[in-house]
């Protein structure tokens, strides 16, 4: 049959009409060979645009649809649902992005306008030589893997076990509980960190349909959308977690310390040790870096104390394998070195504090039992929160972290409330956007609290004016009334900024998706598919993504689990048909495209001696087509002579 | 290792003992230093913030004059030195601006076209030669001396310098590794203010007291600088900023060459230790 082509020109409002003709490309496209109809439309994607699609496809008869508009990743699926709904096959609907790849980069007028004409005419040309095809349909694996144990990944993988799926949560520290575990109280609700979190532990901890991974890492994953397979690897903890009952002797007595990593170095933990007394699961790890037993053969005596005879120094590392259908990433993040702006002292003057510093200095499971102290045991009078620390700075990073002026103040109510302590905010601009938000930093200026407006430039202990002495003086620059100040303190608070985990890059890597230009993972669409991403079924929430306070977080958790509830409720998944096919008459037998295949997607039939492709495992990359010598691979949807005339078509 | 060697103004007469020094330690060192010839006045940073334009070509006459040699050009003077880096990297990235400055320089038939590498003299010894090299030169370890190893302001900055703008320790190091031992000295990038002392003595006094007063807090026997404006704000206005703020102190102030070549046995004389207005004390008497 021979094609009969409709081209639709969006304007995308003035996206793409500001730039591009789109008259001109529309009038253009309709000299085009077989093109049968050609219009344009504000707004191609809205309801009226779609009908008048569907219906130049039943009055023209039309068998191939080109959209000239945006992205495909943004409207692709839209028109070729329009296809369908017009009786068409949609792999018979080709999309020109006149928008991305034209009106947005390009400023001249004129040259915008050629340039639509030519991706329009290429997208002409592969359109008359488009096949129908056939979407394949999987069935979905009711199972959800969620990565990372903080507040994101609790409320995601709580929110699909009641629904009744099953899910395994991976977290890679020997406690669940994640950064919010280390606070002390809640912005602006001033909620007890704790006495909303813990519970919350405990019921992932009970849950009957959580697996929990602790101390564990996924190392592997495999398959697809719906039927994914995950390799984790679940580290030794030398103590055998069906006798273990946290009781703590072993702590007690093992004669090892190490700084706490949950108390920012700030306290100590022992060699064997649970990270927080509310922990989940409720067992102690030994930590091989630094257990004597295991490093030197020496001591053994938690072995000799415990009383329910579970340390096992025998326990090997092991790797499960598990299937999921969705995965849920909410890897978190972590705080910025200050060290890095060595201006601020961090690490060399003694009394500099960060901000997680700070919430264990103010939490009563903390080193000094809620205690604010400098670090020679007494109270300070006089406390400075500097504000943007490696946040909103060129330098470092350019966005803003988003908690920061909200913790510093929560932190001034607390330095108040417990210490009665003068307290000075070097703030560049007051960021209170939440509910509840601006209410708060109301209350904080009733308080009393001395809001300095300008980023400090300098913490140093040189004394020049009397009263500096033995103090540490914030030099800045008070924009507010135009001087610059030396304002002396007892103690400092760096708000550093939140910044993407060292290992978001492996773990983007491990789950085929991609890191933005500052380290987090991106998501499918910033606005409308928040918490999704470009790989179908892997799915992003809380601070991975970006920096975000608790509502927030907890928000994109839920989020993250309706979207993988709503995918495993469907129960069949489509696959695009875009894989490979190797003719069996064509092919040689030369096994070529085996080896190069990096999904091991080909296989080897001896009977016939030719190489075939499997479709569920292929994700038609392309390389065994461009590799096979006869030419007997074809890429589905990506054929020669598809790209082949698609060029033509461009350089037309 | 061969240099262009850019002396400046202050090299040649108020800070004549900084040229001497710095031409014997580098000597000693293997360093050649071959003077740049018919160089001009940088400018100084003054001119800098009065009229650019005119700086600049001041800055790029010799540059396009060191351009034709093959080698890196060094550099004593902080403010010559960021004069200078300034004027290159402005020329590098603006090219109308190249396009006027070398106008102005084909009035004397000359041309930069931007492949002149500037160095610090301080960043040629840790850099280039490099502390071990310095080490195994040293005679007579400086064993004991507490030494403020002062910056000042201009040596680091603009960013893309060859340390930390923040928080340098290239001095440090190579007070260590003479012996000596570099004192706690968090003013070590304030400015001397210098240029101010014309026009704001009081401010400028102020600002020099706390560069003393921090030295003294924290034992310093000397103070070692890397140009010869702080040296000379340091030195020689050391006796009124004492009269002004009432100080009970004296602490003599040395070229940071200076000190290297008492540690490499160099005659003092040769050095010209005992130029310096502040008379030199017991610590520092002890190498001479």
């Amino acid at each position: 049959m021979e094609p009969r082509i409709g081209v639709f020109v969006c304007h995308c409002g003035t996206n793409i009409a500001g730039k591009v003709n789109v008259e001109e490309v529309a009038n253009f496209a309709s000299t085009l060979p077989y093109v049968t109809v050609a219009k344009e439309y504000k707004f191609m994607c809205s309801d009226p645009g779609q009908s008048l699609i569907l219906e130049d496809i039943k009055q023209h008869k039309l068998n191939r649809v080109v959209v000239a508009a945006c992205s495909p990743t943004m409207h692709e699926p839209t028109f070729r649902g329009v296809c369908q709904e017009g009786g068409l096959n949609q792999y018979l609907f080709q999309m020109a992005n006149i928008r991305e790849h034209c009106s947005w980069v390009t400023e001249d007028e004129e040259s915008a306008t050629k340039k639509a004409k030519s991706i329009v005419a290429g997208a002409v040309y592969k359109a008359t030589y488009l096949e129908p095809l056939e979407v394949k349909k999987v069935k979905i694996n009711p199972n959800t893997l969620v990565v990372g144990g903080g507040i994101t990944g609790i409320q995601a993988a709580l929110e699909i076990a009641d629904s009744g799926h099953k899910v395994y949560l991976v977290e890679k520290e020997p406690s669940i509980g994640g950064h919010m575990a280390q606070f002390d109280k809640t912005f602006p609700t001033l909620d007890c960190a704790a006495c909303i979190l813990t519970p919350k532990m405990v019921q992932v901890g009970q849950h009957k349909n959580i697996k929990l991974f602790t101390y564990s890492e996924v190392l592997e994953v495999s398959g697809y959308v719906g039927n994914f397979k995950v390799k984790i690897l679940k580290k030794a903890r030398y103590v055998d977690p069906d006798k273990c009952n946290g009781c703590g002797e072993c702590a007690l007595k093992c004669p090892i310390k190490v700084p706490s990593e949950f108390d920012e170095e700030l306290g100590m933990r022992r060699a064997i040790y649970k990270p927080f007394a509310q922990g989940v699961p409720n067992l102690f790890t030994i930590d091989k870096e630094h257990c004597t037993k295991i490093l030197k053969d020496k001591c053994g005596l938690c072995e000799k104390i415990c009383p329910r005879e579970a340390i096992d120094y025998e326990q090997k590392d092991e790797i499960i394998e598990v299937s999921v259908g969705a995965i849920i990433l909410s890897t978190g993040f972590q705080i910025f070195d200050a060290r890095q702006m060595p201006q601020y002292g961090y690490g060399r003057l003694d009394n500099v504090f960060t901000s997680l510093e700070f919430e264990r200095l103010c939490s009563a499971n903390g080193p000094t039992g809620g205690k604010i102290v400098l670090k020679d045991g007494t109270e300070p009078k006089s406390v400075g929160i500097l504000h943007c620390i490696g946040s909103r700075d060129d330098r470092f990073h350019p966005y803003c972290s988003r908690v920061c002026c909200m913790y510093a103040l929560k932190y001034s109510h607390l330095i108040k409330e417990k210490t009665g302590a003068e307290v000075y905010q070097f703030y560049v601009d007051m960021r209170c956007f939440g509910k509840g938000y601006e209410e708060f930093y109301n209350r904080l200026l009733e308080e009393g609290v001395h809001f300095v407006r300008g980023k400090a430039a300098e913490v140093t202990d040189f004394a020049v004016y009397k009263g500096e002495e033995g103090k540490l003086i914030v030099r800045c620059e008070d924009t507010a009334i135009g001087a610059i100040r030396r304002i002396p303190v007892d103690m400092v608070i760096l708000a550093n900024a939140l910044e993407a985990r060292d290992d978001a890059k492996d773990i983007a890597r491990i789950f085929s998706i991609n890191t933005g230009a500052d380290g987090f993972f991106i998501e499918k669409h910033p606005k409308l598919a928040p918490v999704s991403t470009t790989t179908d079924g892997v799915f992003i929430a809380g601070c991975c993504q970006g920096c975000k306070d608790i509502p927030d977080a907890v928000a994109q958790g839920a989020a993250s689990a309706s979207e993988a509830l709503s995918l495993i409720d469907r129960g069949v998944v489509e696959i695009e048909p875009y894989t490979s096919v190797i003719d069996a008459d064509l092919c040689s037998g030369c096994k070529t495209c085996i080896e190069l295949c990096p999904y091991s997607a080909i296989e080897f039939d001896e009977e016939k001696n030719v190489s075939v492709v499997n479709d569920a495992l292929c994700k038609g990359c392309g390389t065994c087509v461009a590799a096979c010598p006869s030419g007997a691979a074809t890429a589905r949807h990506f054929t020669d002579k598809q790209i082949f005339s698609e060029i033509e078509g461009v350089l037309a | 290792m061969k240099y262009t060697y850019y002396p400046g103004c202050s090299l040649e007469v108020s800070s004549k003992s900084y040229s001497d020094s710095a031409l014997a330690v580098s000597e000693l060192l293997g360093v050649e230093l071959i003077e740049l010839e018919d160089w001009n006045c940088c400018g100084a940073t003054v001119y800098l913030s009065y009229e650019e334009l005119i700086s600049f070509s001041l800055c790029a006459r010799n540059l396009a004059l060191a351009e034709k040699y093959d080698r890196d050009m060094v550099v004593p003077c902080s403010a010559c030195y960021t004069s200078l880096k300034k004027t290159a990297s402005y020329i590098q990235e603006n090219a109308e601006l190249r396009n006027k400055i070398n106008q102005a320089l084909q009035a004397a038939g000359l041309e930069y076209k931007g492949k002149v590498n500037i160095k610090h003299l301080l960043e040629v010894y840790v850099n280039d030669i490099g502390l071990d090299a310095i080490k195994s030169k040293v005679k007579r370890e400086l064993k004991g001396l507490k030494v403020a190893p002062y910056y000042g302001c201009q040596i680091v900055r603009p960013l893309h310098g060859f340390d930390d703008p923040e928080n340098p320790t290239s001095l440090d190091r190579l007070v260590e590794a003479l012996g000596a031992t570099p004192v706690y000295f968090p003013n070590k990038t304030s400015c001397c203010g210098s240029s101010l002392v014309a026009t704001n003595e009081e401010l400028a006094f102020r600002m020099q007291k706390d560069l003393l007063l921090c030295a003294a807090r924290n034992d310093a026997e000397v103070i070692i600088t890397v140009c010869p404006l702080c040296h000379m704000a340091l030195d020689a206005y050391q006796k009124g900023v004492g009269k002004m703020y009432g100080f009970k102190f004296k602490i003599p102030v040395l070229h940071f060459t200076q000190l290297m070549g008492l540690a490499f046995e160099i005659p003092s004389k040769k050095l010209g230790v005992k130029t310096g207005l502040v008379p030199l004390n017991k610590a520092l008497s002890a190498y001479i």
